[in-house]
C-alpha cells in the first residue's frame, strides 16, 4: 500500500536581509495511514516550515517552496491550484496550532467557526452543521456544548480553546492531522489531557499524525516513528524505539543525553550539547553540525552527509559515520552511565 | 577580584538562609470607575517554607498556582499582605526604604526571559555594570567594566561580549548575561525564575551546568521557580509543590519524585513524559480531569477536591492541615496515610 503523505526533496528558503535562508533544506519522508510520526528539532530547525510548506502556508514573499514533491494520497500538492489547494486544508488534511488564541478568530463564537468549516468544505447547510458542531464537541470531551457553541474564544480556558481547534481540524473527518506544538503552550496536565484526546481520536478514527514538537517526552509516548531535524534537513530517521535507544546521528545522541530525567536520581551534571546551533545564512559545505560534533572527522568539512540507510533495519541517519557510532558510545547506545566515558574517549 | 570576593561570608550552619511563614499575597479586584473592590485574587495564601545555605529549593506547579508571586515577595517586588519573610535573622516583609535597597544587593532575580529583561540600547557591558554602578559597589569606572568582563567570563561568555548589544546574541548567551548581572551585586540568595524554560533543550543544559557551578563557586542559595519538573529533580536539593496558591507537598528532591504522596504532585508527575518509549510504554497513565479554578474563587476546604482522584466528602469542607509524613516530608492531605 503506498505511503498516505510522501514528502520528496522538498525545499522551502526564505529571502532575508542577511541573504537566502533554506529554512527546509531537502527533506523526504512518508506518513502511512492511520499512524503518528513525529518531527522533533529545535527553534530554527525548520520543523514548523517543514509542515507548513506540506499546505503550502509558506508567505511569499519572503518564503517560497523552491522544490520538492508532496504526494498526498498520490496527489502532488505542489501542482494543486490555490482553489483545490483549499479544499485539502481543512478538509482532507486537518491542522492543529500551537497557540489557539491566535489561531482561532476573535470574534466569531465557537460555532460558527466551526460550522464554517462545514458549510465550505461539506456544504452542508446550517442545521446540519449546528448538529454536527455538536457532536464535534462532545468528541473533544467538551461538557454542555451548546452553551459553548455560543461563546467567544476569549472566554475559554487554553485547554479548552486547543479541544475546540481539535474539534475544527476534525470537522470534516481528515485523513492526516498535522499538528504544531499542539500543547507547548499549556500546562502539563492540560498538556497530558489533549495528548490523550488526539491519541485517542487519531486511534479510534483511523487518522495519521504528524506531531512536530521539541519535547522529546512527547514524542517517546506518542510517536511510531520520528524524524529529527538539524538546520533545515532531517538528520536521523526511523522507528521511535530504535531512535531513542540505538539513536545513529551524533546530534539526536547529544539531545537525547542533555535532557535531564524525571525518573532517574540527580546525577552529578548534565552532558550538554556544545557551542550554538548555526547560522543559517553562513552554512559551508560541509556538515552543519560539525562544529558542535565529538566525532566530526575530515570527510565532515568537505560535504555534507546525506540520510542513508543503517545497519539498523529502517533507521537513517545523516552521518558519515552512523554505522561506528555503535562501537565508538558503546553498544548500549543512550541511557546508560558509562557513555560519556565512551564519548570522551573518542574525542581524545 | 577573584572567586573568595564573591563568596557569601559563612554563617552558623542550621539556621536557613530564607524562612517564609505564613505569607499571603492577595492582589484586589476592582470593578468599575470609582474601583470598588469586589473581591481578591488569592494568588499566595498563607504558605511556609525555609530554605538552608547553600541549598536549592525547587518551587513548581502549574500556571497561576502562586510560584512566581512567592517569588516576588522574597525579592520584595511585592509587599505581601500578611506573613514573614524572615532573611538571614531579619523579617523583610514590611521593609522599606534604604532597607530595602540595602537586602536588593543580597536577593538577586534571574527572569525567564532573556529577551524582555535586557534593555536593548544598552551594550552588555552596561547592563552588567549598571547595577554596581547604582548601588556603589565599585565607583572606579575601569574597575567596573575590569569587573564587566570578568563576570562574563565567569558565565562563559567572552570579554568581547561587553561591547556588544542583546539583539546580537543567542537566547542562551542572553541569559548568562542574566545571570552575570545578578552576579554582579555578590548576592547570597537568587530567586531563579524559570530560567531555562525559554531555552531549546540543548542550551538548556549548558545553562543548568552553569547555575549549578556558580553555586558551588560562590555559595549562592537559589529558590528555583520553574515548571520542567525534569530539570527541577536535576538542580534542586528539596521541592515544594504548588496549587492554587498552597503548598501541597514538600520533601527532598529524590524523596518527592520517587514517593510522590499527595495526589496532586502524583497527577503532576505522571502527566510528564518521559523520553523513553519503552519506559512510557509500560506507564499506567490516566490524565488528571478538570482545569485549575480561579484563585479569585477557590473551592472550599482542600482546593484540590474537584479534580482529586481520592477526595471524600470532608475535603470540600475541611482544609487540609500540612502533616509530615516522614522526616522532611510534608504534605497537605488528610487523605493520605503515614506509612509505617
Amino acid at each position: 500500500m503506498p505511503a498516505l503523505l510522501e514528502i520528496q526533496n522538498l525545499h522551502t528558503e526564505f529571502r532575508t536581509g542577511a541573504g537566502t535562508v533554506n529554512a527546509v533544506d531537502g527533506i523526504s519522508y512518508s506518513v502511512d495511514a492511520g499512524e503518528t510520526v513525529a518531527i522533533v528539532g529545535e527553534s530554527g530547525s525548520g520543523k514548523s516550515v517543514s509542515a507548513l510548506s506540506i499546505l503550502r502556508l509558506i508567505p511569499d514573499p519572503p518564503g517560497r517552496i523552491t522544490q520538492g514533491a508532496v504526494l498526498f494520497a498520490g496527489r502532488d500538492l505542489m501542482t494543486l491550484t490555490e482553489e483545490q489547494m483549499r479544499q485539502v486544508r481543512g478538509s482532507d488534511i486537518g491542522m492543529v496550532f500551537q497557540e489557539p488564541m491566535t489561531s482561532l478568530n476573535p470574534v466569531l463564537t465557537i460555532g460558527r467557526q466551526i460550522t464554517e468549516t462545514l458549510e465550505q468544505h461539506r456544504g452542508v447547510d446550517r442545521a446540519t452543521a449546528q448538529k454536527r458542531a455538536e457532536e464535534l464537541l462532545g468528541l473533544v470531551g467538551i461538557a454542555d456544548p451548546i452553551r459553548r457553541l455560543k461563546q467567544y474564544p476569549h472566554q475559554l480556558s487554553g485547554g479548552m480553546r486547543q479541544r475546540i481547534m481539535i474539534a475544527i481540524a476534525l470537522a470534516c473527518d481528515p485523513k492526516l492531522i498535522i499538528a504544531d506544538e499542539p500543547t507547548t503552550a499549556l500546562d502539563v496536565t492540560i498538556q497530558a489531557q489533549i495528548l490523550e484526546l488526539m491519541k485517542d481520536l487519531t486511534h479510534r478514527l483511523g487518522i495519521a499524525l504528524i506531531i512536530i514538537t521539541h519535547n522529546l517526552g512527547v514524542v517517546a509516548r506518542y510517536a511510531n516513528r520520528v524524524n529529527v531535524m538539524y538546520a533545515g534537513r532531517i538528520v536521523e530517521s526511523g522507528p521511535a524505539k530504535a531512535i531513542y535507544h540505538t539513536p545513529r546521528h551524533p546530534y539526536t545522541i547529544a539531545l537525547l543525553r542533555s535532557v535531564p530525567r524525571l525518573d532517574r536520581p540527580r546525577q552529578a551534571r548534565l552532558d550538554p550539547v556544545e557551542g550554538q546551533p548555526p547560522d543559517l545564512t553562513r552554512l559551508d559545505a560541509g556538515c552543519s553540525f560539525r562544529p558542535r560534533c565529538r566525532f566530526a572527522i575530515a570527510a565532515c568539512a568537505a560535504s555534507r552527509p546525506g540520510l542513508q540507510a543503517t545497519s539498523n533495519s529502517g533507521q537513517s541517519a545523516a552521518c558519515f559515520r552512523a554505522d561506528e557510532i555503535v562501537a565508538l558510545t558503546g553498544t548500549t547506545g543512550i541511557g546508560v552511565t558509562g557513555t560519556g566515558a565512551a564519548l570522551a574517549g573518542a574525542t581524545a | 577580584m577573584n572567586a573568595t570576593t564573591l563568596a557569601a561570608a559563612p554563617a552558623a550552619p542550621e539556621a536557613p538562609l530564607l524562612e517564609v511563614r505564613g505569607l499571603r499575597m492577595y492582589f484586589p479586584v476592582t470593578e468599575g470607575l470609582l474601583g470598588r473592590k469586589i473581591g481578591d485574587v488569592k494568588a499566595v495564601d498563607g504558605i511556609d517554607f525555609t530554605v538552608r545555605r547553600g541549598e536549592t529549593l525547587g518551587l513548581v506547579g502549574e500556571s497561576g498556582c502562586g510560584k512566581t508571586t512567592t517569588g516576588r515577595c522574597v525579592l520584595r517586588l511585592e509587599k505581601p499582605t500578611t506573613g514573614q519573610i524572615i532573611f538571614d535573622g531579619v523579617d523583610i516583609a514590611s521593609l522599606g526604604g534604604k532597607q530595602l535597597q540595602a537586602l536588593r544587593q543580597r536577593i538577586q532575580v534571574i527572569f525567564q526571559d532573556p529577551y524582555s529583561s535586557l534593555n536593548p540600547r544598552m551594550t552588555i557591558g552596561q547592563i552588567i555594570a549598571e547595577p554596581m554602578f547604582v548601588h556603589g559597589i565599585e565607583p572606579n569606572a575601569t574597575k567596573r567594566m575590569e569587573r564587566v568582563r570578568e563576570l562574563l567570563s565567569v558565565c562563559g561568555l567572552n570579554a568581547g561580549f561587553a561591547e556588544r548589544y542583546p539583539h546580537e546574541m543567542s537566547g542562551g548567551q542572553r541569559q548568562r548575561v542574566g545571570i552575570a548581572r545578578a552576579l554582579a551585586m555578590n548576592p547570597e540568595f537568587i530567586v531563579c525564575d524559570e530560567p531555562v524554560s525559554a531555552l531549546d533543550v540543548s542550551i538548556q543544559a549548558q545553562v543548568v551546568n552553569l547555575l549549578e557551578d556558580l553555586r558551588e563557586k560562590f555559595g549562592l542559595t537559589y529558590l528555583f521557580i520553574a515548571h520542567d519538573l525534569s530539570v527541577v529533580r536535576h538542580l534542586c536539593q528539596r521541592v515544594a509543590v504548588m496549587y492554587l496558591g498552597h503548598i501541597v507537598e514538600m520533601a527532598d528532591s529524590d524523596t518527592l519524585f520517587d514517593n510522590p504522596q499527595h495526589p496532586y504532585t502524583r497527577a503532576l508527575l505522571a502527566a510528564v513524559p518521559v523520553p523513553d518509549p519503552e519506559v512510557e510504554q509500560g506507564r499506567e497513565f490516566r490524565p488528571v480531569k478538570g482545569e485549575v479554578p480561579s484563585p479569585m474563587n477557590p473551592p472550599s476546604g482542600c482546593v484540590f477536591h474537584p479534580r482529586c482522584p481520592i477526595a471524600v466528602e470532608r475535603c470540600s469542607q475541611q482544609a487540609p492541615q500540612p502533616r509530615e509524613i516522614a522526616p522532611g516530608h510534608m504534605v497537605a492531605c488528610s487523605e493520605v496515610k503515614i506509612a509505617g
